[in-house]
């Protein structure tokens, strides 16, 4: 079944089983390869995307649901946060194996843009459903505060 | 790109040759996306690279790559031996770029095992002297090509962050511009290393030279490789350990579209898909009947019971000092504990997979493999091709804590044989979270029994102790390494304390099941740390001591870095035995470490506010490194402790099957960690798995302290009954 929808600003076709998960689509079909398989039912977050604006598990996306969607993935994140969170990542080494990272940063990126100054605790929810087995999570805190920071301006 | 015939000698007498054929393709002109930021270096290879030895190049452009031997799977390795190469070469860090070696044992062995491989936190100190004398004889031969172009004698040449300079002509040139006239340079045959007072990066917190593609979504991982007509396989894997396929129906497999091919191989059934989701869904539709008459039909329960009543025995003998039972008997009080650890899978951020492409009479394969040789000679092996047509691609992988690093290569086999079967063309074989978690190869389910005796002032005079616990290494290419039928991955970290004890005994019982079991994230230390850490916490408040000032009177000149690295942790924690702090030391692979950890009670159950790491690993090249790894460490090993088990139910299935029912440190449940690095001029050890021992009993102890019970049981938490 074909079905169509925005990823990064293009409009793609897919001709595919519309019960396929986004995230296969997107890495199968689409090649793009940024976002990640970690556990393929909602609870790692690897996976993660943005869906109209808001972050979404791509596993758990049937492809079908996206019809005439927006998509965001890795690889086309281009808002201020984005680039704030990606370059506060950077800035204190917070990946080690880096596996998690794609998801990590969707999150972030979504909690910024509509949190510009939020709270250890508003991040402990944010990203609780993100898990990284290198836990790294003491220095994704300290990045999202420093991408905040530097938001502000 | 030219090799000069003097050249072209030094390279066929190392082997280097090899190298430059096999590898020169795969690697390496950088890309400059990040500007100054050093990057991963991914393109091809350009003229004119100067390639001193096996483990630098140096190309036209001005970047300096660096050849790792070692798998990156997060401890840093990528950064940590570039470091060392930049800075004998006395480079600029931005010009620097890491990438993966090819699997060539006669180039890249690890100095600690005679084979490429990564394990027991050696990437560090087996690479400390290679690669700085790598970096050291690229420098040389810059100088010599810059003493020959600027006509003045080498003494009076400097090198400062990648530019080549004679002062007094005023002639300078960069390492780019000099590559190809070095590469007509004999290599000098044992380059002088800088002091240690020299260093300028080492010992400096350098960024990651693999941060931003990290951060981006570039970063290239197994499961990124995509080849033309690739399929995508996964495997029905038996329901049981021990198990094995008796027969199976493919019918309703194969009527889903996508489904192109099923084939048994020797761990199940293959369901070869167009694209991933069709794998999915006709490895569902199989039916498998399995043979279940050599499988462990024990539920963990049952194994717990017959564990603990083996430890009631004194097992093999591992260490005997003095007379422990008589000085029991005669103890005036003894302390006596029972101590069970669960089976643990690693569930490594990316599953299992590898990328297999047969081609006429060679193959090419992408993994991220953490025992090259081994893996490539079992590629080889089940492909039936000579192994220099077989070549292995080091990715960059999503974690490991062990798990990678397999004795029988079981996943290489795995996906060798899902390849072959496939024939021509490209497969890639993805094990699901399911497959992993359920798939075994896990850290041994584990009972310690210790007795311990005082005397009448509360010093400590007998310490009994036996392991019941499976053989890793038993069985596997690793038993060469065992001595007297003792394979030290049993009780590592218990043989010897750290504590003056007069009368010390330690025995192992060695345990049998069809369950695999593996290397966790510091080996024996996951359980042998917590024993010892816990019972001496026990026997000194027993003796009415404190943690710390009772730990320290027991250590001798032996245990200095012991001493200073407790000494240097109970100052940054204010520690004075305060409630809800427990404190643990622990040496593991050659690092030292002490750990303090505040513990609330949060309905019941323990929460680590905060933790306080003290550790001394030599030398410290990459300190932010070093630092991430203590934090790391001590996540994970607190993530298992508190929530972790796998349990085989009855009949012997395992009971978890995803992160629903194996349950992950979260964010919220992160403690703040703070770090500290002794100051050393030792040989650099480890620090990917050092950092993990003591947390598990440094939260124990704090919970004792808190509320008086003690945790024999791990995990702390119990877990949800599936
Ligand atoms: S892969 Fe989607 S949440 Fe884990
Ligand atoms: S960095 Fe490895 S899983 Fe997060």
């Amino acid at each position: 079944m074909a079905i169509t929808f925005t990823v990064n600003g293009e409009e793609r076709r897919v001709d595919v089983d519309p019960d396929t998960p986004l995230l296969w689509v997107l890495r199968d079909e689409l090649r793009l390869t940024g976002t990640k398989f970690g556990c393929g039912i909602a609870q790692c977050g690897a996976c993660t995307v943005h869906l109209d604006g808001t972050t979404r598990r791509s596993c758990v996306t049937p492809v079908s649901m996206v019809e005439g969607a927006e998509v965001t993935t890795i690889e086309g994140l281009q808002s201020p946060e984005a680039r704030a969170v990606q370059d506060a990542w950077v800035g204190i080494d917070v990946p080690q194996c880096g596996y998690c990272h794609s998801g990590q940063v969707m999150s972030a990126t979504a909690l910024l843009e509509g949190n510009p100054s939020p709270s250890d605790q508003d991040i402990d929810e944010a990203m609780a459903g993100n898990i990284c087995r290198c836990a790294t999570y003491h220095r994704i805190r300290q990045a999202i505060h420093t991408a905040a920071k530097t938001l502000e301006g | 790109m030219t090799i000069h015939s003097n050249r072209r000698a030094f390279l066929k007498g190392t082997g280097a040759g090899l190298v430059i054929g096999v590898m020169l393709p795969a690697m390496a002109k950088a890309q400059q996306k990040s500007g100054a930021m050093a990057a991963l270096a991914t393109d091809e290879i350009v003229e004119g690279t100067f390639a001193p030895n096996a483990f630098v190049r140096v190309a036209p452009d001005d970047t300096v790559t660096v050849l790792i031997k070692h798998v990156e799977f997060g401890q840093g390795t990528y950064t940590g031996l570039s470091t060392l190469v930049a800075e004998e070469m006395d480079a600029d860090w931005g010009q620097m770029r890491a990438t993966s070696a090819p699997a060539d044992v006669t180039l890249y062995a690890n100095t600690a095992f005679g084979i490429q491989g990564t394990g027991g936190s050696t990437a560090m100190p087996n690479s400390y002297m290679q690669m700085r004398k790598a970096g050291a004889a690229a420098r040389a031969m810059l100088v010599s090509a810059a003493a020959d172009r600027f006509d003045v004698p080498a003494q009076e040449i400097t090198v400062s962050n990648g530019v080549v300079s004679h002062e007094a002509s005023g002639q300078s040139a960069r390492f780019g511009e000099l590559a190809e006239a070095a590469s007509q340079i004999e290599p000098p045959v044992d380059p002088q290393v800088k002091d240690a007072k020299d260093f300028a990066l080492v010992g400096t917190d350098v960024p990651k030279v693999d941060s931003r593609a990290k951060s981006d979504g570039t970063a290239q991982f197994t499961l990124d490789v995509y080849r033309d007509d690739m399929l995508t396989a996964m495997v029905v894997h038996p329901p049981k350990f021990g198990a094995t396929l008796a027969s199976h129906d493919a019918t309703d497999a194969l009527k889903i579209p996508g489904v192109v091919k099923v084939e048994a191989v020797s761990q199940g059934v293959a369901v070869y898909g167009e694209n991933t989701f069709a794998a999915l869904k006709g490895r569902a539709a199989i039916k498998a009947e399995w043979d279940e008459s050599g499988a462990e039909t024990r539920s963990t329960e049952q194994m717990m019971a017959d564990w603990a009543e083996a430890a009631e025995g004194d097992g093999k003998e591992v260490t005997n000092k003095g007379d422990a039972k008589a000085a029991l008997a005669e103890a005036a009080t003894t302390h006596e504990v029972t101590l069970e650890f669960p089976f643990l899978a690693h569930t490594p951020m990316e599953p299992l997979d590898a990328v297999v492409e047969i081609r006429d009479d060679e193959a090419e394969i992408w993994m991220g493999c953490q025992m090259q040789t081994m893996d490539h000679g079992a590629f080889a092996k089940v492909l039936g091709m000579p192994q220099d047509k077989v070549t292995l691609n080091t990715m960059l992988a999503g974690g490991s804590f062990g798990r990678r690093a397999t004795g029988d290569s079981h996943f290489a086999v795995e996906a060798a044989e899902v390849a072959k079967a496939r024939g021509k063309g490209a497969t890639k074989l993805l094990w699901t979270r399911e497959d992993d978690i359920r798939g075994g190869y896990y850290r041994p389910l584990t009972v310690h029994k210790m007795k311990g005796g005082l005397d009448a002032d509360g010093a400590i005079t007998a310490w009994d102790h036996t392991i019941a616990t499976q053989s890793i290494m038993a069985g596997t290419p690793f038993e060469m390494m065992m001595k007297d039928g003792l394979d030290p991955t049993a009780y590592e970290g218990a043989q010897e304390l750290p504590y003056a004890v007069p009368n010390h005994r330690l025995g192992w019982a060695q345990m049998e099941s069809p369950v695999s079991v593996l290397w966790w994230r510091s080996v024996g230390h996951t359980h042998t740390a917590y024993a010892v850490e816990t019972f001496i916490d026990e026997l000194l408040a027993k003796g009415g001591k404190d943690a710390v000032e009772g730990r320290l009177a027991l250590m001798g000149e032996e245990q200095a870095r012991e001493a200073a690295v407790l000494k240097r942790v109970a100052d940054m924690a204010g520690w004075s035995g305060q409630k809800g702090f427990g404190l643990a030391v622990a040496k593991s692979f050659n690092s030292y470490v002490a750990e303090i950890a505040e513990v609330e009670d949060r309905d019941g159950e323990p929460h680590i506010v905060n933790v306080w790491c003290a550790v001394d690993c030599g030398v410290a090249v990459n300190p932010n490194v070093i630092r991430a790894q203590m934090e790391g460490g001590i996540g994970y090993g607190a993530g298992a402790a508190l929530y972790d088990a796998i349990t085989l139910g009855e009949g012997g299935s395992v009971q978890q099957a995803n992160w629903d029912s194996y349950r992950m440190l979260r964010i919220g449940e992160m403690p703040n960690i703070e770090v500290s690095i002794i100051e050393s001029e030792a040989d650099p050890t480890g620090v990917g798995e050092p950092g993990t021992p003591p947390i598990a009993p440094a939260v124990a102890n704090a919970w004792r302290t808190l509320t008086g019970e003690r945790m024999a049981t791990l995990p702390m938490v119990p877990i949800a009954q599936v």
